[in-house]
Protein backbone atom coordinates (compact mmCIF):
# COMPACT_ATOMS: atom_id res chain seq x y z
CA UNK A 1 0.00 0.00 0.00
CA UNK A 2 1.42 3.48 -1.27
CA UNK A 3 -0.57 6.65 1.16
CA UNK A 4 0.33 10.14 0.34
CA UNK A 5 -0.91 11.45 3.76
CA UNK A 6 -2.67 14.60 3.38
CA UNK A 7 -6.65 15.55 3.98
CA UNK A 8 -8.35 14.23 0.40
CA UNK A 9 -9.90 15.63 -2.48
CA UNK A 10 -9.62 12.78 -4.22
CA UNK A 11 -9.24 9.83 -2.30
CA UNK A 12 -8.68 5.80 -3.58
CA UNK A 13 -9.02 3.25 -1.48
CA UNK A 14 -7.61 -0.19 -2.15
CA UNK A 15 -7.92 0.49 -5.50
CA UNK A 16 -6.81 -2.57 -8.79
CA UNK A 17 -6.34 -2.11 -12.04
CA UNK A 18 -6.49 -4.30 -14.27
CA UNK A 19 -6.08 -4.98 -18.23
CA UNK A 20 -7.70 -8.18 -19.75
CA UNK A 21 -6.47 -10.74 -17.33
CA UNK A 22 -3.66 -8.83 -16.15
CA UNK A 23 -3.53 -7.20 -12.94
CA UNK A 24 -1.53 -3.67 -13.44
CA UNK A 25 -1.47 -2.64 -9.60
CA UNK A 26 -3.38 -3.44 -6.43
CA UNK A 27 -4.25 -2.25 -3.17
CA UNK A 28 -3.26 1.47 -4.15
CA UNK A 29 -4.25 4.12 -1.60
CA UNK A 30 -4.05 7.43 -2.16
CA UNK A 31 -5.62 11.29 -1.19
CA UNK A 32 -4.56 13.88 -3.75
CA UNK A 33 -5.24 17.31 -1.83
CA UNK A 34 -5.54 21.01 -2.98
CA UNK A 35 -2.38 22.74 -4.22
CA UNK A 36 -0.46 19.11 -4.20
CA UNK A 37 1.19 18.00 -7.68
CA UNK A 38 1.67 14.35 -7.75
CA UNK A 39 4.23 12.58 -10.47
CA UNK A 40 3.24 9.30 -11.66
CA UNK A 41 6.05 7.11 -12.37
CA UNK A 42 6.64 3.72 -13.36
CA UNK A 43 7.84 1.61 -15.87
CA UNK A 44 6.25 0.95 -19.83
CA UNK A 45 2.90 -1.31 -18.89
CA UNK A 46 2.70 -0.72 -15.70
CA UNK A 47 -0.74 0.97 -15.30
CA UNK A 48 0.08 4.80 -15.42
CA UNK A 49 -2.36 5.65 -17.82
CA UNK A 50 -4.82 2.90 -16.66
CA UNK A 51 -4.91 4.31 -13.67
CA UNK A 52 -5.28 7.98 -14.60
CA UNK A 53 -8.46 7.05 -16.50
CA UNK A 54 -10.12 4.98 -13.61
CA UNK A 55 -9.53 8.11 -11.85
CA UNK A 56 -10.74 10.20 -14.33
CA UNK A 57 -13.90 7.65 -14.16
CA UNK A 58 -12.69 6.47 -18.00
CA UNK A 59 -12.32 2.83 -17.04
CA UNK A 60 -14.08 0.92 -13.85
CA UNK A 61 -11.83 -0.10 -11.53
CA UNK A 62 -11.00 -4.25 -10.64
CA UNK A 63 -11.41 -3.21 -7.10
CA UNK A 64 -11.76 -0.60 -4.68
CA UNK A 65 -13.17 2.87 -5.85
CA UNK A 66 -12.55 6.28 -6.57
CA UNK A 67 -13.68 9.05 -4.24
CA UNK A 68 -13.96 12.99 -5.16
CA UNK A 69 -14.72 15.48 -2.07
CA UNK A 70 -16.35 11.99 -0.75
CA UNK A 71 -18.48 11.56 -3.49
CA UNK A 72 -18.51 8.37 -5.62
CA UNK A 73 -17.06 8.63 -8.97
CA UNK A 74 -20.49 7.82 -11.31
CA UNK A 75 -22.48 10.11 -8.74
CA UNK A 76 -20.08 12.83 -9.32
CA UNK A 77 -22.55 16.21 -9.69
CA UNK A 78 -21.74 18.03 -12.55
CA UNK A 79 -20.52 21.17 -10.56
CA UNK A 80 -17.85 18.68 -9.71
CA UNK A 81 -16.95 17.19 -13.10
CA UNK A 82 -16.43 20.88 -14.43
CA UNK A 83 -13.12 20.93 -12.15
CA UNK A 84 -11.82 17.66 -13.45
CA UNK A 85 -9.73 18.23 -16.62
CA UNK A 86 -8.15 15.02 -18.24
CA UNK A 87 -5.61 15.17 -21.21
CA UNK A 88 -4.64 12.20 -22.67
CA UNK A 89 -2.39 10.47 -24.97
CA UNK A 90 -4.23 11.64 -27.51
CA UNK A 91 -4.69 15.42 -28.49
CA UNK A 92 -8.41 15.59 -29.11
CA UNK A 93 -7.95 17.91 -31.55
CA UNK A 94 -9.98 17.83 -35.33
CA UNK A 95 -7.50 18.46 -38.18
CA UNK A 96 -10.30 20.87 -40.02
CA UNK A 97 -10.82 23.17 -37.14
CA UNK A 98 -8.68 25.95 -35.91
CA UNK A 99 -6.56 25.88 -33.14
CA UNK A 100 -8.88 28.98 -31.56
CA UNK A 101 -11.68 26.77 -32.14
CA UNK A 102 -10.32 23.73 -30.82
CA UNK A 103 -9.53 25.68 -27.65
CA UNK A 104 -13.07 26.88 -27.30
CA UNK A 105 -14.56 23.41 -27.98
CA UNK A 106 -12.93 21.81 -25.07
CA UNK A 107 -13.54 24.42 -22.80
CA UNK A 108 -17.28 24.36 -23.91
CA UNK A 109 -17.12 20.34 -23.50
CA UNK A 110 -15.96 21.01 -20.01
CA UNK A 111 -19.37 23.01 -19.06
CA UNK A 112 -17.21 26.58 -19.51
CA UNK A 113 -17.74 29.20 -21.96
CA UNK A 114 -14.39 31.41 -22.47
CA UNK A 115 -14.21 34.92 -24.22
CA UNK A 116 -12.14 35.74 -27.00
CA UNK A 117 -9.88 37.28 -24.75
CA UNK A 118 -9.71 34.67 -22.82
CA UNK A 119 -8.68 32.25 -25.25
CA UNK A 120 -6.25 34.58 -26.93
CA UNK A 121 -4.56 34.89 -23.94
CA UNK A 122 -4.07 30.59 -23.27
CA UNK A 123 -2.64 30.77 -26.32
CA UNK A 124 -0.51 33.97 -25.94
CA UNK A 125 0.70 31.74 -22.72
CA UNK A 126 1.62 28.95 -24.97
CA UNK A 127 3.19 30.69 -27.67
CA UNK A 128 0.55 30.06 -30.55
CA UNK A 129 -1.21 32.41 -30.66
CA UNK A 130 -0.31 33.16 -34.02
CA UNK A 131 -1.50 30.21 -34.86
CA UNK A 132 -4.85 31.13 -33.71
CA UNK A 133 -6.50 30.83 -37.38
CA UNK A 134 -4.75 28.43 -38.66
CA UNK A 135 -6.34 24.75 -38.88
CA UNK A 136 -4.98 21.82 -36.91
CA UNK A 137 -3.52 19.59 -39.59
CA UNK A 138 -0.63 22.38 -40.27
CA UNK A 139 0.63 22.40 -36.83
CA UNK A 140 3.24 20.04 -35.54
CA UNK A 141 3.74 17.80 -32.59
CA UNK A 142 4.69 20.02 -30.57
CA UNK A 143 2.26 22.62 -31.88
CA UNK A 144 -0.56 20.55 -31.49
CA UNK A 145 0.01 19.59 -27.72
CA UNK A 146 0.74 23.11 -26.85
CA UNK A 147 -2.81 23.44 -28.44
CA UNK A 148 -4.35 20.77 -26.54
CA UNK A 149 -2.85 21.61 -23.18
CA UNK A 150 -3.93 25.69 -23.43
CA UNK A 151 -7.00 25.37 -21.96
CA UNK A 152 -5.04 24.58 -18.69
CA UNK A 153 -4.31 28.31 -19.15
CA UNK A 154 -8.05 29.19 -19.55
CA UNK A 155 -8.98 30.85 -16.41
CA UNK A 156 -10.83 28.03 -14.15
CA UNK A 157 -12.07 27.54 -10.84
CA UNK A 158 -9.78 25.25 -8.46
CA UNK A 159 -9.61 22.23 -10.25
CA UNK A 160 -7.82 18.84 -10.24
CA UNK A 161 -5.93 18.10 -13.79
CA UNK A 162 -4.87 14.16 -14.87
CA UNK A 163 -2.50 14.57 -17.36
CA UNK A 164 -0.90 11.70 -18.97
CA UNK A 165 2.58 12.61 -20.81
CA UNK A 166 1.53 15.86 -21.16
CA UNK A 167 5.43 17.15 -21.98
CA UNK A 168 4.94 14.83 -24.55
CA UNK A 169 6.46 16.95 -27.45
CA UNK A 170 6.87 19.90 -26.06
CA UNK A 171 10.67 21.77 -26.10
CA UNK A 172 12.03 22.98 -23.25
CA UNK A 173 10.40 26.14 -23.71
CA UNK A 174 7.13 24.15 -23.55
CA UNK A 175 8.05 22.58 -20.39
CA UNK A 176 9.12 25.73 -18.64
CA UNK A 177 5.36 26.97 -19.61
CA UNK A 178 3.64 23.49 -18.62
CA UNK A 179 4.95 23.96 -14.84
CA UNK A 180 4.57 27.18 -14.66
CA UNK A 181 0.96 26.32 -15.05
CA UNK A 182 1.41 23.56 -12.81
CA UNK A 183 2.69 25.74 -10.14
CA UNK A 184 -0.59 28.19 -10.82
CA UNK A 185 -2.61 25.46 -10.10
CA UNK A 186 -1.11 24.74 -7.18
CA UNK A 187 -1.61 28.15 -5.58
CA UNK A 188 -5.01 28.78 -6.57
CA UNK A 189 -6.06 25.97 -4.83
CA UNK A 190 -6.11 22.72 -7.51
CA UNK A 191 -4.40 19.79 -7.63
CA UNK A 192 -2.43 17.55 -10.29
CA UNK A 193 -1.39 14.31 -10.79
CA UNK A 194 0.80 13.53 -14.02
CA UNK A 195 2.57 10.71 -15.53
CA UNK A 196 5.55 11.77 -16.96
CA UNK A 197 9.01 9.44 -18.19
CA UNK A 198 10.64 12.82 -18.10
CA UNK A 199 11.91 14.56 -14.71
CA UNK A 200 9.32 17.46 -13.80
CA UNK A 201 11.86 20.74 -13.20
CA UNK A 202 9.48 22.18 -10.90
CA UNK A 203 10.31 23.38 -7.42
CA UNK A 204 7.52 24.90 -6.24
CA UNK A 205 5.59 23.13 -4.97
CA UNK A 206 8.16 20.03 -5.19
CA UNK A 207 5.62 17.28 -6.74
CA UNK A 208 5.16 14.55 -4.73
CA UNK A 209 6.11 11.05 -6.28
CA UNK A 210 3.81 8.00 -6.79
CA UNK A 211 5.80 5.01 -8.19
CA UNK A 212 4.05 1.97 -9.43
CA UNK A 213 6.95 -0.25 -9.41
CA UNK A 214 6.86 0.00 -5.91
CA UNK A 215 3.58 -1.33 -5.34
CA UNK A 216 3.41 -5.34 -5.16
CA UNK A 217 4.28 -7.16 -8.60
CA UNK A 218 1.34 -7.38 -10.78
CA UNK A 219 -0.02 -10.47 -12.01
CA UNK A 220 -2.83 -12.60 -13.36
CA UNK A 221 -6.14 -12.05 -12.07
CA UNK A 222 -7.65 -15.20 -9.83
CA UNK B 1 -26.93 21.08 -21.18
CA UNK B 2 -28.10 22.96 -23.90
CA UNK B 3 -24.77 24.33 -24.15
CA UNK B 4 -22.74 21.03 -24.61
CA UNK B 5 -25.34 20.11 -27.15
CA UNK B 6 -25.01 23.08 -29.15
CA UNK B 7 -21.41 23.12 -28.88
CA UNK B 8 -21.14 19.50 -30.28
CA UNK B 9 -23.75 19.67 -33.59
CA UNK B 10 -21.95 23.14 -34.17
CA UNK B 11 -18.62 21.31 -34.02
CA UNK B 12 -20.26 18.58 -36.16
CA UNK B 13 -21.72 20.77 -39.07
CA UNK B 14 -18.33 23.08 -39.21
CA UNK B 15 -16.35 20.00 -40.15
CA UNK B 16 -19.22 18.51 -42.53
CA UNK B 17 -18.79 21.89 -44.20
CA UNK B 18 -14.83 22.17 -43.90
CA UNK B 19 -15.10 18.09 -45.67
CA UNK B 20 -17.82 18.81 -47.89
CA UNK B 21 -16.63 16.38 -50.49
CA UNK B 22 -16.84 13.31 -47.69
CA UNK B 23 -19.92 14.73 -46.65
CA UNK B 24 -21.53 14.47 -49.94
CA UNK B 25 -20.52 10.56 -50.72
CA UNK B 26 -23.78 9.37 -49.41
CA UNK B 27 -25.71 11.63 -51.47
CA UNK B 28 -24.26 10.78 -54.40
CA UNK B 29 -24.09 7.21 -53.30
CA UNK B 30 -28.12 7.77 -53.58
CA UNK B 31 -28.56 9.09 -56.69
CA UNK B 32 -26.06 7.06 -58.80
CA UNK B 33 -27.60 3.86 -56.87
CA UNK B 34 -31.03 5.05 -57.36
CA UNK B 35 -30.51 5.90 -61.15
CA UNK B 36 -28.94 3.02 -62.21
CA UNK B 37 -32.47 0.86 -61.30
CA UNK B 38 -34.37 2.42 -64.64
CA UNK B 39 -31.24 2.21 -66.49
CA UNK B 40 -31.50 -1.61 -65.66
CA UNK B 41 -35.00 -2.39 -65.42
CA UNK B 42 -36.04 -0.57 -68.42
CA UNK B 43 -38.18 2.59 -69.05
CA UNK B 44 -41.29 0.50 -68.53
CA UNK B 45 -42.97 3.08 -67.02
CA UNK B 46 -45.67 0.94 -64.62
CA UNK B 47 -43.06 -1.45 -63.32
CA UNK B 48 -40.62 1.55 -62.40
CA UNK B 49 -43.31 3.09 -60.70
CA UNK B 50 -44.10 -0.39 -58.82
CA UNK B 51 -40.38 -0.94 -57.73
CA UNK B 52 -39.18 2.97 -56.96
CA UNK B 53 -40.73 3.14 -53.32
CA UNK B 54 -38.74 0.09 -52.19
CA UNK B 55 -35.86 1.08 -54.35
CA UNK B 56 -35.63 4.63 -53.43
CA UNK B 57 -36.07 3.28 -49.42
CA UNK B 58 -33.08 1.25 -49.82
CA UNK B 59 -31.21 2.93 -51.29
CA UNK B 60 -31.71 5.57 -48.53
CA UNK B 61 -30.94 2.77 -46.55
CA UNK B 62 -27.27 1.81 -47.46
CA UNK B 63 -26.53 5.54 -47.82
CA UNK B 64 -27.19 5.77 -44.56
CA UNK B 65 -25.35 2.87 -43.59
CA UNK B 66 -22.12 4.50 -45.72
CA UNK B 67 -21.69 7.82 -43.24
CA UNK B 68 -23.01 6.38 -40.32
CA UNK B 69 -19.68 4.12 -39.51
CA UNK B 70 -17.49 7.37 -38.93
CA UNK B 71 -20.50 8.81 -36.20
CA UNK B 72 -17.83 7.73 -33.60
CA UNK B 73 -14.92 6.66 -35.05
CA UNK B 74 -12.93 9.85 -35.96
CA UNK B 75 -13.74 11.07 -31.84
CA UNK B 76 -12.16 8.03 -30.92
CA UNK B 77 -9.31 7.68 -32.86
CA UNK B 78 -8.30 11.57 -32.04
CA UNK B 79 -9.51 11.17 -28.58
CA UNK B 80 -12.36 13.88 -28.40
CA UNK B 81 -14.68 10.99 -27.71
CA UNK B 82 -13.18 10.77 -24.36
CA UNK B 83 -13.26 14.50 -23.39
CA UNK B 84 -16.98 14.20 -24.41
CA UNK B 85 -17.61 11.28 -22.08
CA UNK B 86 -16.22 13.20 -19.28
CA UNK B 87 -18.25 16.33 -19.76
CA UNK B 88 -20.35 17.13 -16.50
CA UNK B 89 -23.56 16.16 -18.91
CA UNK B 90 -24.56 12.55 -19.16
CA UNK B 91 -23.76 10.94 -22.70
CA UNK B 92 -27.09 10.70 -23.91
CA UNK B 93 -25.93 13.96 -25.16
CA UNK B 94 -23.46 13.65 -26.62
CA UNK B 95 -25.62 10.79 -28.32
CA UNK B 96 -28.42 13.00 -29.04
CA UNK B 97 -26.20 15.71 -30.59
CA UNK B 98 -24.09 13.11 -32.74
CA UNK B 99 -27.17 11.53 -34.45
CA UNK B 100 -28.79 14.75 -34.83
CA UNK B 101 -25.81 15.95 -37.17
CA UNK B 102 -25.53 13.04 -38.71
CA UNK B 103 -28.72 13.75 -39.98
CA UNK B 104 -28.53 16.93 -40.94
CA UNK B 105 -25.46 16.12 -43.01
CA UNK B 106 -26.63 13.15 -44.33
CA UNK B 107 -30.22 12.40 -43.86
CA UNK B 108 -31.79 15.64 -44.58
CA UNK B 109 -30.21 15.82 -48.36
CA UNK B 110 -31.48 12.32 -49.10
CA UNK B 111 -34.45 13.81 -48.04
CA UNK B 112 -34.23 17.17 -50.41
CA UNK B 113 -33.20 14.91 -53.28
CA UNK B 114 -36.07 12.20 -53.25
CA UNK B 115 -38.35 14.38 -54.99
CA UNK B 116 -35.53 14.62 -58.45
CA UNK B 117 -34.57 10.72 -58.06
CA UNK B 118 -38.65 10.08 -58.01
CA UNK B 119 -39.23 11.41 -61.01
CA UNK B 120 -37.00 8.99 -62.43
CA UNK B 121 -39.36 6.55 -61.73
CA UNK B 122 -42.26 8.59 -62.89
CA UNK B 123 -43.88 8.59 -59.51
CA UNK B 124 -46.88 11.04 -59.48
CA UNK B 125 -46.73 14.05 -57.18
CA UNK B 126 -48.41 13.10 -54.54
CA UNK B 127 -46.68 9.82 -54.55
CA UNK B 128 -43.52 11.81 -54.60
CA UNK B 129 -44.85 14.25 -51.39
CA UNK B 130 -45.99 11.14 -49.74
CA UNK B 131 -41.72 9.86 -50.16
CA UNK B 132 -40.42 13.16 -48.82
CA UNK B 133 -43.11 12.59 -45.92
CA UNK B 134 -41.71 9.26 -45.19
CA UNK B 135 -37.96 9.78 -45.83
CA UNK B 136 -38.57 12.46 -43.63
CA UNK B 137 -39.62 10.84 -40.58
CA UNK B 138 -37.81 7.57 -41.40
CA UNK B 139 -34.01 9.04 -42.01
CA UNK B 140 -33.98 10.30 -38.48
CA UNK B 141 -34.75 6.80 -37.28
CA UNK B 142 -31.45 5.47 -39.34
CA UNK B 143 -29.42 8.30 -38.06
CA UNK B 144 -30.12 6.76 -34.68
CA UNK B 145 -30.25 3.63 -35.16
CA UNK B 146 -27.06 3.47 -36.93
CA UNK B 147 -25.50 5.77 -34.16
CA UNK B 148 -26.36 2.73 -32.24
CA UNK B 149 -24.38 0.24 -34.43
CA UNK B 150 -22.01 2.95 -34.39
CA UNK B 151 -21.06 3.29 -30.83
CA UNK B 152 -21.85 -0.41 -29.87
CA UNK B 153 -19.02 -1.76 -32.74
CA UNK B 154 -16.62 1.29 -32.24
CA UNK B 155 -13.10 -0.23 -32.08
CA UNK B 156 -13.98 -3.69 -32.85
CA UNK B 157 -12.49 -5.16 -36.13
CA UNK B 158 -14.54 -5.42 -39.24
CA UNK B 159 -16.93 -2.83 -37.27
CA UNK B 160 -18.21 -1.39 -40.89
CA UNK B 161 -19.46 -5.15 -41.65
CA UNK B 162 -20.31 -5.58 -38.24
CA UNK B 163 -22.81 -2.61 -37.95
CA UNK B 164 -24.77 -3.57 -40.77
CA UNK B 165 -25.35 -6.56 -39.69
CA UNK B 166 -26.60 -4.92 -36.27
CA UNK B 167 -28.30 -2.34 -37.91
CA UNK B 168 -30.26 -3.50 -41.11
CA UNK B 169 -32.47 -5.62 -38.95
CA UNK B 170 -33.47 -2.98 -36.83
CA UNK B 171 -34.33 -0.61 -39.48
CA UNK B 172 -36.68 -3.39 -42.03
CA UNK B 173 -40.19 -1.77 -39.52
CA UNK B 174 -39.10 1.24 -40.49
CA UNK B 175 -38.13 0.25 -44.51
CA UNK B 176 -41.52 -1.38 -44.56
CA UNK B 177 -43.57 1.55 -43.83
CA UNK B 178 -41.52 4.17 -45.50
CA UNK B 179 -41.83 2.07 -48.72
CA UNK B 180 -45.58 0.99 -47.52
CA UNK B 181 -46.53 4.96 -47.37
CA UNK B 182 -45.95 5.43 -51.14
CA UNK B 183 -47.24 2.32 -52.46
CA UNK B 184 -50.54 3.38 -50.52
CA UNK B 185 -50.65 6.61 -52.23
CA UNK B 186 -49.70 5.15 -55.55
CA UNK B 187 -52.94 2.68 -55.00
CA UNK B 188 -55.55 5.94 -54.37
CA UNK B 189 -55.34 4.76 -50.66
CA UNK B 190 -54.54 7.01 -47.18
CA UNK B 191 -50.94 6.85 -46.58
CA UNK B 192 -51.87 8.25 -42.49
CA UNK B 193 -51.87 5.10 -40.93
CA UNK B 194 -47.72 4.54 -42.55
CA UNK B 195 -47.01 8.26 -41.22
CA UNK B 196 -48.17 7.18 -37.82
CA UNK B 197 -46.57 4.38 -37.31
CA UNK B 198 -43.23 5.69 -39.04
CA UNK B 199 -44.13 8.86 -36.31
CA UNK B 200 -44.22 6.12 -33.72
CA UNK B 201 -40.68 4.80 -35.02
CA UNK B 202 -39.31 7.76 -35.12
CA UNK B 203 -40.77 9.27 -30.68
CA UNK B 204 -39.72 5.15 -29.43
CA UNK B 205 -36.15 5.62 -31.55
CA UNK B 206 -35.99 9.34 -29.78
CA UNK B 207 -36.46 8.15 -26.20
CA UNK B 208 -34.77 4.33 -26.39
CA UNK B 209 -31.85 4.88 -29.07
CA UNK B 210 -29.67 7.66 -27.40
CA UNK B 211 -29.94 6.41 -23.97
CA UNK B 212 -28.62 2.65 -25.49
CA UNK B 213 -25.81 4.58 -27.80
CA UNK B 214 -24.37 6.42 -24.35
CA UNK B 215 -24.41 2.84 -22.64
CA UNK B 216 -22.49 1.58 -25.47
CA UNK B 217 -20.19 4.60 -25.88
CA UNK B 218 -18.98 3.79 -22.09
CA UNK B 219 -18.64 0.04 -22.64
CA UNK B 220 -16.80 0.93 -26.21
CA UNK B 221 -14.10 3.61 -24.36
CA UNK B 222 -13.22 1.28 -21.53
Amino acid sequence: MLTIDIAPSLATAALAGQRGDRVLFRGLTLTLVHGQIVWLRGRNGRGKTSLLRILAGLSAPAEGGVLYGGQALPTLAAEWRQRLVYIGHANALKDDLTVAECVRFAAAVQGRQPSQGDIDAALAVWGILPLRNAPVRRLSQGQRRRTALARLALPQPPSIWLLDEPLDALDDEGVQTLCTLLSGQATRGGSVMLTSHQALPLSEPMPTTLDLDALEAPGRAA
Amino acid sequence: MRALFLALLLRDLRLAARRRLDAMLPLVFFVVAVSLFPLGVGPETQTLRQIAPGVVWVCALLATMLSVQQVYAGDQADGSLEQLLLAPQPAIVVAAAKSLAHWLVNGAPLVLAAPVVGLLFDLSPAALGALVISLLLGTPVLSLLGGLGAALTLGLRSAGMLLILIVLPLTMPVLIFGAGAVVAVEAGQSPAGHYSLLGALLIATLIGAPLATAAALRISTE
